[in-house]
């Protein structure tokens, strides 16, 4: 999967989670958290869809990788996402 | 209509899930409702044959309203009960709140899915026409809608937003005015639990993994036992203890307003049981499709604010419960072990409750007990 699908994909699955934020104002190196009001359950449901989407297994210890847009992307592309 | 909430009044009927002459057994699903608090199913609280519907899909009617008759499943003839009728309301000792929901007087002509579509739209049907001269259909409400859209206001969703906020006022308000509430806190040294997790959730795949918020969870139900009567609710002019101990979760809604389910039978389930049940609560109150029971049940309510940075929240008890225990967030701070300052995790716990039912001795014993329990994780 190339870096740009894996963003759309990250992004697809930040709207299901998070359904009434604007994406398209979305800033790609500042987290989730500080942009989107959203809660741990939210984060969880968030790495559960990316791990069944992209057959990326994901330690806890990693979470904090995956705070940020462009971080989530290094990290899938890294982790061999498909 | 059952009450769902304590300041409910009236709900509108928005299907039936049962026909005449269905069999149907306790915990069924018989009919979805509008409320303050968006579309809720309907349960049965006794098995038997859904003999008649009495209301209307399309009609708001007042709480304590029969909706329809079950005859009961005994085999000689015996009499038929109402159908999903309410536990016991709390009787408000005070003015009775105005009406939240009002609703059309009349009953409105409308496919249930096109009230269902009405619904998730944001589109009040009362102010659709029927384009094909009976019923509203499906097909009037999505115009209805692609107007609206195109207009600058969306004024049913503010509507609703303003009847939520209007429910919680009323609730709390009635806390405030009936309940001499008490309040205490202490905080927590999470140093065990937090390892006990880390260590637990690198054994399980995603989806399986716990988060810290169902340990504090599990550990105020098994408190509960140990102080049963913060575990009340209150009928009447007196508490009335609950053997059973459903706690419900403050759970925030986008774009305002909260709602506080219940997860049933919470002392008796394993943590990972009560972890998926918690997740699928979470979804379901965000998204529609609380059950009457999970809004009817709770005994005691969390709630926590820590996700926002809080370190502590002192909640104000729902009506008729007599308690509610809030968590903020999870600090690192130096903290006295053994007689040397170490950096540990900590919570701070509190307690907010009804001086009508327990005195501040047993609100301490109670918080003792969940931190004892948090300190033994695996034991939860």
């Amino acid at each position: 999967m190339t870096r740009d699908e894996i963003r759309a994909t990250v992004l697809r699955t930040l709207g299901e989670i998070a359904p009434e934020a604007d994406l398209s104002a979305l800033e790609s190196a500042v987290s989730f958290r500080d942009q989107l009001d959203v809660d741990s359950m939210d984060l969880l449901n968030f790495v559960i869809a990316l791990h069944a989407t992209l057959h990326v297994d994901i330690p806890e210890a990693d979470y904090p990788k995956l705070a940020t847009l462009d971080g989530c992307v290094d990290y899938l592309a890294a982790a061999g996402a498909r | 209509m059952p009450i769902l909430t304590a300041d409910m009044s009236a709900g509108t009927l928005v299907e039936w899930r049962k026909k005449p002459g269905d069999a149907l057994e306790r915990g069924d699903i018989v009919a979805l409702v509008e409320t303050d608090k968006g579309l809720i199913d309907i349960e049965v609280f006794t098995p038997g044959v859904l003999e008649k519907i009495v209301v209307q899909p399309g009609a708001t009617v007042p709480t304590g309203t029969v909706l329809a008759i079950i005859r009961d499943a005994a085999p000689t003839g015996a009499p038929p009960v109402a159908a999903a009728a309410a536990p016991p309301a709390p009787s408000p000792v005070g003015p009775a709140p105005a009406p939240v929901a009002p609703g059309p007087a009349g009953r409105l002509r409308i496919s249930p899915l096109a009230r269902k579509l009405a619904a998730e739209l944001g589109v009040d049907p009362a102010t659709v026409r029927a384009t094909g001269g009976g019923a509203i259909r499906r097909e009037d409400i999505e115009r209805a809608a692609a107007a609206r859209a195109a207009a600058p206001e969306q004024q049913p969703r503010a509507d609703r937003s303003a009847r939520l906020r209007q429910a919680i006022g009323a609730a709390m308000a009635r806390s405030k005015r009936e309940i001499p509430h008490y309040y205490l806190a202490t905080t927590i040294d999470m140093h065990s639990a937090m390892t006990w997790l880390t260590e637990e959730n690198l054994k399980c795949s995603v989806p399986d993994r716990l988060l810290y918020g169902v340990l504090f969870i599990k550990a105020v139900a098994l408190a509960l036992k140990e102080v049963p009567e913060l575990n009340s609710v209150w009928r009447g002019s007196e508490p009335v203890r609950s053997e059973a101990i459903h706690v419900g979760v403050a759970i925030s809604l986008r774009g305002g307003g909260l709602v506080a389910p219940a997860l049933h039978d919470t002392a008796g389930q394993s943590l990972r049981d009560l972890m998926r049940q918690f997740r699928d609560l979470v979804q379901r109150a965000r998204s529609g499709g609380l059950r009457s029971s999970e809004l009817s049940d709770p005994t005691i309510t969390i709630t926590s604010l820590g996700q926002q940075g809080v370190e502590t929240v002192f909640g104000v008890i729902f009506p008729p419960q007599v308690a509610i225990v809030g968590f903020g967030k999870l600090v690192e701070r130096p903290w006295a072990v053994a007689g040397q300052v170490v950096a540990r995790p900590l919570v701070t716990a509190t307690l907010s409750a009804d001086h009508r039912v327990s005195d501040g001795h047993r609100g301490g014993l109670f918080l003792a007990a969940v931190d004892r329990l948090l300190q033994a994780p695996a034991l939860l």
